[in-house]
């Protein structure tokens, strides 16, 4: 092997040593565990319309449901188990977003309800929020004026 | 003492270290070390509210252990010299804060319990000191806590990332080895930070691989000596990854270090059976393998001449979110058996 | 028994293929990209609300379902059609309400039930 004396090549020697993630796997893992809990999703919305709800209040009865589920989890101590075999698979589902606003809430109960609970509750999700609702207020200004 | 070549201290009496303690949790009591260390934890939070709470509980006990031990009083202990990974090292000054023995709180990162070593042995070959204690501890949640997300998010660590052990090691070194046989500390090498612009966090062990590198290299030339002078080379916690970098780096520079070096992060888990991808890593690692392991190897003469390179990753969860790159260090220690 | 009779299969077949599909987008982007899991849950609740402002991701919600719709990209599309729909009933005013007003459910759920598991839960270490 010839030497290696330059920043860059030694980020390239790295890049080049450093293991991937194995990702077939992770991909196959994240298919199904995604596709699964889209499917639950399915279900409740299917057994809200058989009730008679209208498809909006379906959608959010869904997401409030499957937000529940992955609190609970989260608090039993399973979610990071089934977020490390699934990866995006229960990431980008909204479980995955209420898995980041619920972890933080329990890890930093330490320091106090007020601070710690509430303050850290949102150092994950709270970018989602923040970038999210920015969106929607500047398509809503657009759509104000040009539509 | 005197200084030799460009950063090495030889010692004139060489130091003894008189004893060692270690502690560590669960998970290093199923890897493949356990039975080596003095006390196994089966749960990280041993009774404490917090996992602030338990990693100074660790270094509290770990340090009183030591003390009972050694067989000497704990007001012959001169000074400590101790330190962690948490924010303004609360474990180590938390934990010890009854002691009353006078402290000196250390950071080096992970290299910590070298950097402790360094300036312990050279109190006690200075006359400064006759006994003084060095220690070092992290907690893989606290640690997680600290640098990287809470323990209940859902998400994957790359194959990189290393695992922060749970565990404290500590040793005292004194300029009297009460009648016992016990290794000695001949010379230290203290080594520079070396960048060389490692960003990701989650690959310490490639960006602390160079400073290793550049400490050995030093402490070779230094001394004179070949990487065959000694029985074992040990890092700590370059993992798998920085393990590999530094053994073909050590190749293309003229040294082979293949049969006579290994590191800590790399021994205390069983990569397979236990999921920890690259291996140990935290200021618990090299101290709690060296004081319970290689200690131990010494003292029964299994090996005579071991180097120890701890290496750290000076870096905090604000630079890397500001995109700087992760400054590595590495200290050397020398510790030999001689014929006394 | 009824319910059961009246699911369609075919539909919960298309939720489940787009569902997984777009997570695997999601796991590329986290074993190729090396960004943090905060950073792609703010990518796809973002492309959610363009792709939604721009009409695409109807057709998507049309197609699969909960497949589009539980996904954050649905979370986004959501913000977005709340926040037209609102701005065309009632202006300005409604740019800013309809958005946090589509998804309200889902954010009070989520802060609610983090509370909530806050109380009742201690952290634990991962075994893994």
């Amino acid at each position: 092997m010839k030497s290696i004396d330059t920043k860059q090549e030694y980020l390239d020697y790295v890049d080049q040593k450093s293991p991937n993630s194995p990702i077939l796997k992770n991909c196959f893992n994240a298919f199904w565990v995604g596709g699964l809990i889209c499917s639950i999703g399915q279900i409740i919305f299917d057994f809200c319309k058989y009730k008679g709800l209208d498809t909006t209040s379906s959608s959010t009865i869904v997401s409030i449901i499957l937000i529940g589920i992955a609190a609970f989890l989260t608090g039993l101590n399973i979610f990071n188990k089934i977020g490390k075999f699934a990866g995006a698979g229960s990431l980008v589902p909204i479980t995955g977003f209420a898995n980041s606003i619920v972890s933080p809430a329990i890890e930093y109960k330490s320091e106090g309800y007020v601070m710690g609970v509430g303050g850290k509750m949102f150092t994950v999700a709270g970018p989602v929020l923040v970038f999210g609702i920015s969106a929607s207020v500047i398509v809503g200004i657009i759509a104000t004026f040009f539509v | 003492m005197t200084k030799i070549g460009l950063q090495t201290i030889k010692f004139d009496s060489a130091p003894y270290i008189l004893e060692t303690s270690s502690i560590v949790g669960p998970k290093e009591a199923e890897g493949p070390l356990a039975k080596y260390f003095d006390q196994c934890l089966d749960d990280e939070f041993w009774g404490e509210k917090t996992w602030e709470k338990a990693e100074s509980k660790i270094i509290k006990e770990n340090v009183n252990a030591l003390v009972a031990k050694s067989g000497i009083a704990s007001t012959d202990i001169d000074y400590c010299f101790t330190g962690d990974l948490l924010n303004q090292c609360i474990s180590s000054s938390f934990g010890l804060r009854e002691t009353n023995i006078p402290f000196f709180g250390i950071f080096g990162a992970c290299s910590t319990f070298a950097e402790g070593m360094c300036l312990g042995s050279t109190f006690v070959d200075s006359k400064a000191a006759n006994n003084v204690i060095c220690a070092t501890s992290s907690h893989f949640c606290s640690a997680e806590k600290q640098f990287r997300f809470p323990l209940e998010l859902g998400n994957q660590r790359p194959q990189s990332a290393q695992w922060t052990v749970t565990g404290s090691g500590a040793v005292i070194l004194s300029n009297n080895n009460l009648g016992k046989q016990c290794p000695r500390i001949t010379c230290i090498t203290p080594g520079k930070i070396v960048d060389m612009g490692v960003k990701d966090a989650n690959n310490m062990g490639a960006a602390m691989a160079p400073a290793a590198l550049d400490t050995l290299l030093t402490h070779l030339k230094d001394t004179g000596r070949k990487p065959s002078y000694y029985d074992v080379i040990i890092t700590g916690d370059l993992g798998y990854v920085g393990k590999e970098i530094l053994t073909e780096l050590a190749e293309t520079k003229g040294y082979n270090i293949k049969n006579n070096y290994d590191d800590c992060g790399v021994l205390i888990f069983d990569k397979e059976k236990q999921d920890t991808h690259s291996g140990g890593s935290g200021c618990g690692c090299i101290a709690t393998v060296f004081s319970g392991y290689f200690y131990q190897m010494l003292k029964e003469k299994r090996i005579n001449k071991l180097l120890l390179i701890a290496t750290g990753a000076l870096m905090n969860s604000t630079s890397s979110q500001q995109g700087e790159s992760i400054p590595g260090i590495a200290h050397a220690v020398a510790i030999e058996n001689l014929d006394n | 028994m009824d319910f059961l009779q009246s699911i369609d299969w075919m539909q919960l077949l298309r939720c489940f293929v787009v569902g997984g599909l777009i997570c695997i987008v999601g796991q590329i982007l986290i074993d190729k990209t090396k960004l943090t899991s905060a950073r792609i849950l703010v990518i796809f609740v973002t492309t959610g609300v363009i792709l939604g402002a721009l009409g695409i991701y109807q057709y998507v919600i049309d197609f699969a379902g909960c497949g589009a719709t539980v996904p954050l990209l649905g979370f986004g599309a959501n913000l977005a059609k709340g926040a037209i729909t609102e701005a065309q009933n009632s202006g300005l005013l409604g740019a800013f309400i309809g958005g946090v007003k589509a998804s309200a459910g889902g954010i009070a759920a989520a802060v609610f039930f983090g509370y909530i598991a806050s109380l009742i839960a201690k952290p634990k270490i991962k075994k893994q």
